[in-house]
């Protein structure tokens, strides 16, 4: 036969880069992606040469030259005395604060009007609606201006709880006056509650860049570890009910191991409550939590609970009705039926939506600026930034640590995504 | 929002640079037709836009200068309010030509920041503003007071050093601009305000209840305030020092806004003629780059220092301040201009 042989011998021209289908989405990756390294360069160089002509040179240096100025919240030890470096994680350290108490928080709250949000309910239903779409569809930066307005111009001055000495002798009472068995005042600049303190000190070790409190630390080992008991006893009880299908009493042992051991070690520490003080022009003593952060975690987390209560809703609708109806005609009731048959099944739907709502809740944490809560963005972008002048160092630090809390986040729901899909036994 | 920040950062290093490396501030400023220059938000009597849109102020007349001197039109000027936080980042980008905003000189400023200052036309410390009835007499008195403060400036520092110093505690509150440490200082959220002295009197002066604050005697830093341009542009820096040393000469010769054209006309004294470029008194603004009756068209658009401290700060004005260390040499004051010659 020699039809074979007709066949025009393969020889690549050029021209086939652009002509040839099987070539041509090649060469236009190709070309593409050289423009972008182009243009990425050109930005880079640039960048470095007008530094340069300004006299401004690419260095970190500057993180560990004495900070300078004072930072209202830190919950790690700080002075003006310590390094830039040392300003960032207190700046980190609040943004973390905020970003996991506002998950957690807008977690619990979204679950609970995504679901009463289907409620048979009508009020109910009409009104966690409301709720929805009151928070979805105005800017975050709002709500968190007007909680923190609503904070601060709502609440007495301090001295107005001062008592003095003719209103005692008249024997007025003051303007304002403390809360919750006088142990907590709230004033317009923030809500004094009282801190815990400790007899006897287990002192702190230091790291260099910061120092861990020993104290805090004994405490999460032992907490973690009645924790880490209590599952075993939970698992060996769980273990016996297979095994002879009557389940042991566990609750008193549970009850003992997880508070035990905390109730000895703060005995044995004599911890015991220091009660805000009103001294000169503020109170003294006691812990105060300024009205920026608890506004910002109010904003965050009813911003974030309307789009994981809808997260939620449709996680839930997407189970088949099927599910409730067998589990109905097996006589669970509605509450149970939702806990045992509904959740577990719709956290698979859920999860993946709810990690993209914790990204945007850590990121927006950033907005705390408006009410000038000194978080990474006021201290490493805000501040130092400013009294260092290194624009594009802090800039890039700080979208690089955004970036590894993110990630992290992602990874960390990853992970617990995995472990809720349906397993093959 | 960090993002486009960053981005901003970036372009405007690359891009903004390249141009202004390629041409020289004055030329780029002659070309666009109108002076650039970086002023407050809102503080009245140094900078701030009146019920109209036009701005006034004693800073404000200084930018002014420089316009008529480049122009001969003082009105040829477009204001761009800043906060502290953003302004050094408006005049290295570009963005402004020139920056006066009570900015002081440091020598951080200088160097990290690589901006020049080019003059003083405020010497002023840092002082302390609270209610009357607060009860409080000194600074030192604030043992454990909330304070406000406005971020990005030298203020933050020396706050936290005179506390410090005097073994006292303090809990800062920080604030983007006057008008928000105004409303926060108000309705109580802080218990005092610190800042420049000359700033905390003009922020008095726009309260509702101006005489039932007070501004404590202890003055805590010294602040040099003054004009503000680029690093690495001599020549634009030299307009800027030598438009507010005219000013200075002018007061201490006696030449006003009202008098100076007939002053040109009449004068005998070589270095008021040198000044003002009349005629066979050679060229020296000619040298700057300027016309040579650049110096007469500022001081005709808005007077002698002395003048403009008196409409706009002086004694009689709501913010009511005196010469002190801002009298001219002559009367004791640290304000003092070099041979114009
Ligand atoms: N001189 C200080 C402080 C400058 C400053 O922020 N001044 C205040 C009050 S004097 C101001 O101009 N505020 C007006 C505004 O926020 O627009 C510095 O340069 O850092």
């Amino acid at each position: 036969m020699a039809v074979a042989s007709d066949v025009p011998k393969e020889s690549f021209r050029l021209s086939m880069l652009i002509y040839d289908t099987r070539y041509r989405s090649i060469t236009i990756q190709i070309f593409v992606l050289l423009l972008f390294a182009l243009f990425v360069s050109w930005l880079i160089s640039n960048t470095i040469s007008n530094l340069a002509i300004r006299g401004k040179e690419f260095n970190f240096g500057f993180l560990w030259s004495r900070a300078g100025y004072d930072i209202g919240q830190a919950l790690i030890p700080y002075s003006n005395d310590s390094s830039h470096l040392t300003a960032l994680f207190v700046g980190l350290v609040n943004t973390l604060v905020v970003a996991l108490l506002g998950c957690v928080l807008a977690t619990i709250l979204g679950v609970i009007i995504g679901v009463l949000r289907l409620s048979k309910n009508w009020l109910v239903g009409r009104l966690m609606t409301v709720y929805v779409e009151m928070f979805r569809n105005v800017p975050l930066l709002l709500w968190i201006l007007l909680s923190y307005v609503i904070l601060s111009e709502t609440t007495p001055q301090p001295r107005d709880f001062r008592v003095t000495d003719e209103m005692a002798a008249a024997g007025e009472a003051p303007a304002a006056s403390m809360m919750l068995f006088d142990t907590v005042a709230v004033t317009n600049r923030g809500t004094n509650i009282p801190s815990p303190l400790f007899d006897v000190s287990l002192g702190s070790v230091d790291l260099g860049f910061m120092s861990v409190n020993l104290t805090i630390l004994a405490y999460i080992l032992v907490i973690a570890g009645s924790v880490w008991i209590n599952r075993r006893i939970l698992a060996a009880a769980r273990a016996r009910q297979e095994a002879t299908g009557d389940r042991p009493v566990t609750w008193w042992k549970s009850l003992l191991v997880l508070f035990g051991p905390v109730i000895a070690l703060s005995v044995g520490l004599g911890l015991h409550l220091e009660i805000p003080e009103l001294k000169g022009f503020n109170f003294a003593g006691g812990i105060l939590v300024a009205h920026s952060f608890t506004a910002l975690l109010i904003a965050l987390t009813l911003y974030t609970a309307a789009f994981i209560a809808e997260i939620v809703r449709a996680g839930i609708m997407a189970i088949n009705r099927g599910q409730s109806e067998a589990a109905f005609a097996l006589g669970l009731r509605p509450g149970r039926t939702m806990n045992l048959i509904i959740l577990p099944q719709a956290l698979r739907v859920i999860i993946p939506p709810l990690i993209s709502q914790f990204l945007n809740l850590t990121k927006n944490t950033s907005l705390g600026i408006a009410v000038s809560y000194l978080d990474l963005r006021g201290t490493l972008g805000g501040i130092t930034l400013n009294q260092t002048g290194r624009e594009l160092e802090c800039m890039l630090l700080m979208m690089l640590i955004y970036l590894t809390i993110s990630l992290i986040i992602s990874a960390l729901m990853n992970l617990y995504n995995s472990s809720v899909q349906i397993k093959a036994r | 929002m960090k993002k486009s920040v960053f981005l901003g950062v970036v372009a405007a290093t690359t891009m903004v640079a390249g141009a202004a490396a390629a041409q020289s501030t004055l030329e780029a400023v002659k070309a666009r037709g109108e002076l650039i220059c970086g002023s407050n938000t809102g503080l009245t009597g140094f900078g701030a836009p009146d019920a109209n849109g036009n701005w006034a102020g004693f800073d404000v007349d200084l930018c002014r200068a420089v316009a008529a001197a480049i122009f001969g039109d003082g009105t040829k000027v477009k204001f761009v309010p800043t906060t502290g936080e953003t302004r050094f980042t408006a005049l290295q980008s570009g963005e402004v030509d020139l920056l006066v905003r009570n900015s002081t000189w440091t020598v951080s400023r200088d160097s990290e920041l690589a901006l020049d200052f080019v003059a003083v036309n405020y010497y002023d410390g840092q002082g302390f503003m609270v209610k009357k009835d607060l009860g409080v007499s000194s600074a030192k008195e604030l043992d454990g007071a909330t304070v406000c403060i406005q971020t990005g400036t030298t203020t933050e520092l020396n706050l936290a050093d005179f506390f410090k110093q005097n073994n006292i505690s303090y809990q800062p509150v920080t604030v983007a601009d006057d008008s928000e440490a105004q409303r926060q200082y108000l309705a109580g959220a802080c218990d005092a305000y610190t800042t420049d002295a000359s700033g905390l009197a003009a922020s008095r002066a726009t309260m509702p209840d101006a005489e039932n604050h007070v501004i404590l005697p202890e003055i805590i830093s010294k602040e040099p305030l003054g004009p503000v341009v680029r690093h690495g542009d001599s020549n634009w820096g030299d307009i800027v020092r030598w438009t507010y040393f005219a000013l200075l000469i002018a007061e201490e010769k006696g030449i006003t806004k009202a008098n100076v054209n007939e002053v040109a006309g009449s004068t005998t004294d070589e270095e008021v003629k040198r000044l003002l470029g009349l005629a066979d008194s050679g060229d020296l603004p000619a040298k700057l780059g300027l016309p040579n009756d650049a110096f007469k068209n500022a001081i005709a658009a808005v007077g002698n220092y002395g003048e403009i401290f008196a409409a706009n700060i002086g004694e009689g004005t709501t913010i009511n301040l005196a010469r002190g260390l801002n009298a001219l040499w002559t009367q004791g004051g640290l304000q003092y201009a070099p041979p114009f010659r």
